[in-house]
């Protein structure tokens, strides 16, 4: 935008482009001389967007988050919130407000108090701080409770009050620390829908941090995968799960089998690939242009793969095993078959649709093993 | 008697009961949380009713009875509670107490939070070593403390001496020993490291977060500090100042030895009537009478210091 390359004028009239609502540019946070939280990483998202941050414990995702709330400043590199730096913007002043892993409701204020906390500046009347403060329980389905104690509420609904307390705030950008991870499974389930839902809604702008990855597929527009401080890959869940761009991306989200494979050609924009176990077959290369005779790692996702019971059931190509172990989870069974060649057993995911007619297959028998053309993809070797 | 093989009948029967008494004294024990309490309490129950409850019963009988001379009158009057009443010099003394108790407390808690607060929040390592510093002068006796005063605060202790060398002072000041003021000081110094302990722990016990989610909603540090740290460590403040205001109110030591006679307090008083004046029984009406206003003096405390709280929030 040429409004942005002259610079920002005073007033934050400006449009900023909405794709770059937060614009986080090189930011390195260190932490004394040799840890290094957060690694050079640049981000954009946009206004109104659910973006996830997505990682295993310690990879920097809630550094960053506390980055983009204030609580933490950048070593190096700057964060830019609707086109204003953040840099000289005190934690209270900032445009975001945030949802805490551990909610951090005051314990010595009831509900409607907590929910009106960070109403003060606005200079309601009390009739409209009541109003406020009953429009955000009404909105986290909690109407009636504003005088209850916060001691005397479940984790569900202390979540919901942290929610509230944030939301009524109207921010710019809401900030969610795993706000999910103290509830128990059911109740995840449904305040994932909820969250999502509530954030259609209001339109406003999240930024979630999560290390549960069906959690961050089920919600996100989209996904940064983090690792050791750097960001790996950051794309919509559906590119995400289906084309990651790397074998840590690929192993972290769901489940993957690798094999070790050599590019030996190209054809029709797919490579040939030789890959132990398999045979030759051909696959999309994913990142990178891999030269022929480069040493690669086929991946491919258990549920691409079908198995068989006679050779005659398996379609052309498929290639015999023998079941290492089988799981039965009721909907669908988990087979772990080992195939000439390769050390690990390779993981099949297979519905239970019709075992009746297909067979039940038994730890050790000899299966044959296909998959989709499409299935499998290939990914530079570490 | 199934085992038959037993020496007796009388001796097996007598083993076995002591037994089974055991035995089902033992379940009983276990399953009743009700003995398990009274037994586990039981040393401290006695200790407290033969050296508290006893004692105030009998302070409390004797407050009813009169001096007659050399002999108690023990017909029951409330002729002790009427002399308390009637002289002044009661009343203006017990005022002066609970004044200079509240001064002190006042003084402490306001010198006590700001390093409490310190240790809590911008301490991060060696946080034992400071609260050992702490308590470091609760390691000498109470009276070597209080003569230390006497001594910095003296016609020719450290203070004017010091003064008198600086050439600031041409005589010594004579204003700083033997009044309230020094009593106040010196009971504020001794009382310090109790009033420090307790905010500590309430300080150190909030949850960093909740600060964390003060300022993310938009409030700056003073505010917060007014709107969710002060708030939260009250009850160490309260603590704190209970802890202080109650014994100084009825301390002795430290107005005899540095009060002189402005800086007279009730316990002076008290302990008078018991010896010098050999008037028992008024002694003990004192007592009570004191021992009754300051424990409606620091429930009133309480209470008002809750609704404060709430006030605040």
């Amino acid at each position: 935008m040429s409004t942005q390359a002259t610079g920002m004028p005073s007033g934050a009239a400006a449009a900023t482009d909405p794709s770059r609502f937060i614009d986080i540019q090189q930011v390195t946070k260190r932490f004394g001389a040799s840890v290094v939280a957060v690694d050079a990483v640049s981000l954009q998202i946009a206004r109104g967007e659910f973006f996830s941050l997505l990682g295993a414990s310690g990879c920097g995702k809630t550094t960053l988050l506390r980055m983009l709330a204030g609580f933490e400043a950048p070593s190096e590199g700057e964060i830019l919130i609707d086109g204003q730096p953040m840099a000289a913007v005190a934690a209270h002043r900032r445009p975001t407000n945030m949802v805490f892993q551990s909610y951090a409701i005051f314990p010595h204020l009831n509900v409607g108090q907590n929910i009106a906390y960070g109403l003060r500046k606005e200079k309601l009347s009390k009739a409209d701080l009541r109003r406020r403060v009953d429009e955000a329980l009404e909105m986290i389905k909690l109407s009636g409770y504003a005088s209850r104690g916060a001691d005397q509420l479940s984790g569900g609904q202390r979540q919901r009050v942290a929610l509230a307390r944030a939301l009524v705030r109207r921010p710019k950008v809401l900030l969610l620390d795993e706000p999910l991870g103290a509830l128990d499974k059911k109740l995840r389930e449904e305040m994932q829908i909820e969250l999502r839902q509530l954030q259609e809604q209001l339109g406003i702008t999240f930024v979630f941090v999560t290390h549960d990855q069906e959690e961050a597929l089920t919600m996100s527009d989209r996904i940064a995968v983090m690792s050791a401080g750097h960001v790996l890959q950051v794309d919509d869940p559906h590119t995400l799960y289906e084309r990651p761009t790397c074998a840590e991306v690929a192993a972290f989200i769901g489940s993957m089998n690798f094999l070790k494979g050599r590019v030996r050609g190209r054809e029709n924009g797919q490579a040939v690939v030789e890959a132990e176990g398999l045979g030759t077959i051909t696959a999309e290369a994913v990142a990178g242009d891999l030269a022929e005779g480069a040493a690669v790692l086929l991946a491919i996702r258990p549920e691409k793969m079908a198995i068989a019971d006679t050779a005659e059931r398996a379609p052309a190509g498929a290639v015999e095993g023998r079941i290492a172990a089988a799981n039965y989870l009721g909907d669908r069974s988990h087979y772990y078959v080992n195939l000439p060649g390769v050390e690990k057993p390779v993981a099949v995911a297979a519905q239970n649709v019709d075992r009746e007619t297909e067979g039940w297959l038994q730890s050790g028998a000899p299966v044959w093993l296909s998959w989709q053309a499409k299935g499998p993809i290939l990914l530079p070797a570490e | 008697m199934s085992g038959g093989a037993l020496a007796g009948d009388t001796a097996g029967a007598s083993a076995q009961t002591a037994d089974g008494w055991r035995s089902r004294w033992g379940r009983l024990y276990l399953q009743s949380e009700g003995i398990r309490g009274w037994c586990l309490s039981a040393p401290a129950l006695f200790v407290v009713i033969a050296a508290l409850a006893v004692p105030i019963g009998l302070l409390v009988l004797f407050s009813f009875w009169t001096q007659d001379y050399v002999d108690i009158d023990t017909t029951l009057t409330l002729n002790n509670y009427q002399t308390i009443a009637d002289r002044t010099i009661y009343l203006t003394v017990f005022a002066r107490s609970v004044g200079i108790s509240g001064l002190v407390t006042l003084l402490t808690v306001l010198l006590a939070y700001p390093l409490a607060y310190y240790v809590a929040f911008d301490v991060t390592r060696h946080k034992m070593v400071w609260l050992v510093l702490i308590t470091l002068p609760f390691w000498t006796s109470y009276l070597l403390r209080v003569f230390a005063w006497k001594i910095i605060l003296g016609y020719d202790g450290v203070i004017n001496s010091g003064l008198a060398w600086l050439g600031v002072i041409d005589e010594p000041l004579s204003f700083l020993l033997y009044n309230p003021f020094a009593v106040i000081l010196t009971l504020a110094h001794a009382w310090a490291a109790f009033a420090i302990l307790p905010i500590y722990v309430s300080l150190e016990k909030i949850d960093r977060s909740l600060l964390e989610a003060a300022t993310d909603l938009g409030d700056g540090p003073l505010r917060r500090f007014w709107r969710v740290t002060f708030p939260l460590s009250m009850p160490g403040v309260i603590a704190a100042a209970i802890v202080i205001f109650i014994p100084t109110v009825g301390d002795y030591v430290t107005p005899t030895l540095v009060g002189g006679p402005s800086g007279l307090m009730i316990a002076n008083l008290i302990q008078t009537q018991f010896s010098k004046a050999n008037d028992w029984p008024l002694g003990a009406a004192l007592s009570i009478a004191s021992m009754v206003t300051v424990t409606l003096i620091a429930c009133l405390f309480v209470w008002f210091s809750k609704r404060a709280t709430e006030k605040i929030a």
